[in-house]
């Protein structure tokens, strides 16, 4: 008895878990996101109504799309979009994961604030900045008459800047919380170190908490990035594109191009742009950490 | 010594930056709370940063007389459904990719970690394609199947890193006991990887709870509505009658509110899942 039961464990042993595991698992995530994926890139290259049967058109799509000026339109205010919005949310939720770092009373009572905007939606907070931008009854009506009547939302020069705020509104808390559990990690001596150096506020914040945050600041920048790259639901809530175009970015313009005006093809063409350059930033950024990974993160803490 | 020296002089300007970001955050769910306080017809005339003179709950009452409990039930029917599969399936899937160390298994969880870095939005099409052809258009499973296969490779991350820790004469002993592999899943990986479920958990369901697109691209019948959905649906069926709105807006942050009041630690690490490293 003992002996076959031996036996029996010891083949276990060398073969390990089944495969068939993993299965259950790696069917969902091939049939609805890998098949998917490969399926985008191949229905960019025909054509399709969203309801009939996607009929092949080769290259025609791609150089219908890609020379199309509302095409680069959409991307060059992608672009934009990307780019102010990581400008306005990295520094903001840096600093605020610093403070809320911060062991003092009111610093706590603060963080329990600024979580807030992680209790709602993106739906909810579309909806939300919609009626409080408004012109006529939003925020506006607080002042006196005249004084802060700017249509945010409907001003084609201010629309796509008034998004970039509500999205940040949405995403600076999460990244925060990311900067407050990297700064916590940073050893205490760094800072017991840097002060018997004659180190200010600023000079820590310089020479001791950035440099340690190097990973989180990475880790943080390319969810952003990316993030703000595919950023559907809040800009669709508020602005749906508008008003024009002037908020249409190319996952909106994916969206309007695909499900409104029923043409899938050019849609997966804006697809695959989205992938390509999402996965170009993403790759860009861990080369960019994976460089300086050979030197210990705590380096010179003792 | 010296840092208490630091601590002494306080951080004035930080402490103003702070209360900046305080009312930034602070004033737009005031306002929400408010608004949604409101009768109608005041909503035209009274300032909108001072309480209302004449609270009322009819705009509650009207969002509930409106299927709200309904598509709540959907929400919670979807997010349920799909964290209870994203982790029985990471779970197991991660027990075979940790314990296995075949070139199989390594390659396996290369191609799941690859899903990572694939962009949700930009799959919507195919996902639709699929979903109609498979004939679950416009069902709840139609939400579940996508969430839960976006949902795989940052689950097994999570939970690889995890199962990774548990010491291997562990799992040596329990085999020389005679227990076969789904017994050592139930009885050793499952309790030593509760803190990595837990925090899957939260962050997963966090995440189909406020999805929106799928919803929006493969559903249109009110009775397979979500919870974000039907506050986009009730923006254009109330129209002008703002406080209703802000009422189900709301509503919809109850939930995660409770959630936020009873486990906060849980929470804030759930939200930050494996990025928080």
């Amino acid at each position: 008895m003992t002996i076959v039961r031996r036996s029996g464990a010891a083949r276990m042993r060398r073969t390990g878990p089944p495969f068939w595991l993993a299965l259950p698992a790696l069917v969902l995530f091939g049939c609805f996101a890998l098949l998917p994926l490969v399926g985008v890139a191949v229905l960019s290259f025909m054509e399709w109504d969203g309801l009939g049967t996607p009929r092949w058109a080769g290259t025609e799509i791609w150089l219908d799309t890609v020379t199309d000026p509302a095409t680069r339109a959409a991307l060059w205010r992608t672009v934009v979009f990307v780019v102010v919005s990581y400008l306005f949310q990295a520094p903001v939720a840096l600093l605020l994961g610093v403070f809320t770092a911060g062991r003092q009373r009111y610093r706590a009572v603060f963080a329990v604030l600024y979580f807030l905007p992680l209790l709602f939606s993106s739906a909810a907070i579309g909806i939300t900045f919609r009626s409080l931008l408004d012109p006529n009854f939003g925020l506006s009506r607080a002042f006196s008459p005249g004084t802060l009547t700017t249509n945010w939302l409907g001003d084609p020069d201010l629309a796509l800047y008034a998004v970039i705020f509500v999205v940040g509104w949405c995403f600076v808390p999460f990244h925060a919380l990311l900067y407050q559990a990297g700064v916590r990690q940073i050893p205490a001596s760094l800072y017991e170190a840097a002060t018997l150096d004659g180190a200010g506020r600023w000079q820590q914040l310089r020479h001791v908490t950035l440099p340690q945050l190097r990973y989180t600041i990475v880790t943080s920048s390319t969810l952003m990035l990316v993030g703000s790259l595919t950023c559907f639901d809040v800009v669709f809530v508020l602005t749906a594109g508008g008003p024009g175009e002037a908020t249409r970015i190319l996952p909106l313009d994916m969206y309007l191009t695909g499900f409104r005006s029923y043409q899938m093809g050019p849609a997966s063409v804006i697809a695959v742009i989205l992938v390509v350059i999402g996965l170009t930033l993403s790759l860009f950024l861990s080369r960019v950490s994976g460089a300086g990974r050979m030197q210990s993160q705590q380096a010179g803490a003792a | 010594m010296s840092r208490r020296r630091i601590r002494e002089t306080p951080n004035v300007l930080g402490a103003l930056g702070g209360l900046v970001w305080v009312v930034v955050t602070i004033v737009p769910v005031y306002y929400l709370v408010l608004t949604s306080l409101r009768r109608q017809q005041d909503y035209f005339v009274e300032n909108p940063l001072l309480p209302p003179a004449d609270p009322t709950l009819d705009a509650y009452r009207l969002v509930l007389e409106n299927d709200f409990l309904r598509y709540l039930g959907n929400s919670l029917v979807i997010t349920v459904a799909s964290v209870v599969v994203i982790l029985t399936v990471s779970l197991m899937a991660s027990y075979y990719l940790v314990r296995a160390g075949t070139p199989l298994s390594r390659g396996t969880l290369r191609l799941v970690l690859l899903g990572l870095a694939i962009p949700v939005q930009a799959t919507i099409i195919p996902v639709y394609y699929l979903i109609v052809r498979l004939g679950l258009y416009d069902t709840l499973v139609a939400l579940i199947l996508p969430a839960v296969a976006f949902a795989i490779p940052i689950s097994v991350l999570i939970i690889v890193n995890f199962v990774r820790d548990i010491p291997a004469e562990l799992f040596e002993s329990m085999h020389a006991d005679g227990a076969g592999h789904g017994r050592v899943l139930v009885a050793l990986v499952l309790p030593l990887s509760r803190p990595a479920l837990l925090t899957v958990g939260i962050y997963q369901a966090l995440q189909v709870w406020n999805g929106f697109l799928f919803p929006l691209i493969l559903t249109q019948s009110s009775s397979v509505r979500v919870l974000p959905l039907s506050l986009w649906t009730y923006q254009g069926q109330f129209a002008v009658n703002v406080p209703a709105v802000l009422a189900a807006v709301t509503l919809s942050a109850l939930p995660v509110l409770a959630a936020f009041i009873v486990g906060r630690r849980q929470l804030v690490s759930g939200l930050t899942a494996g990025f928080g490293k």
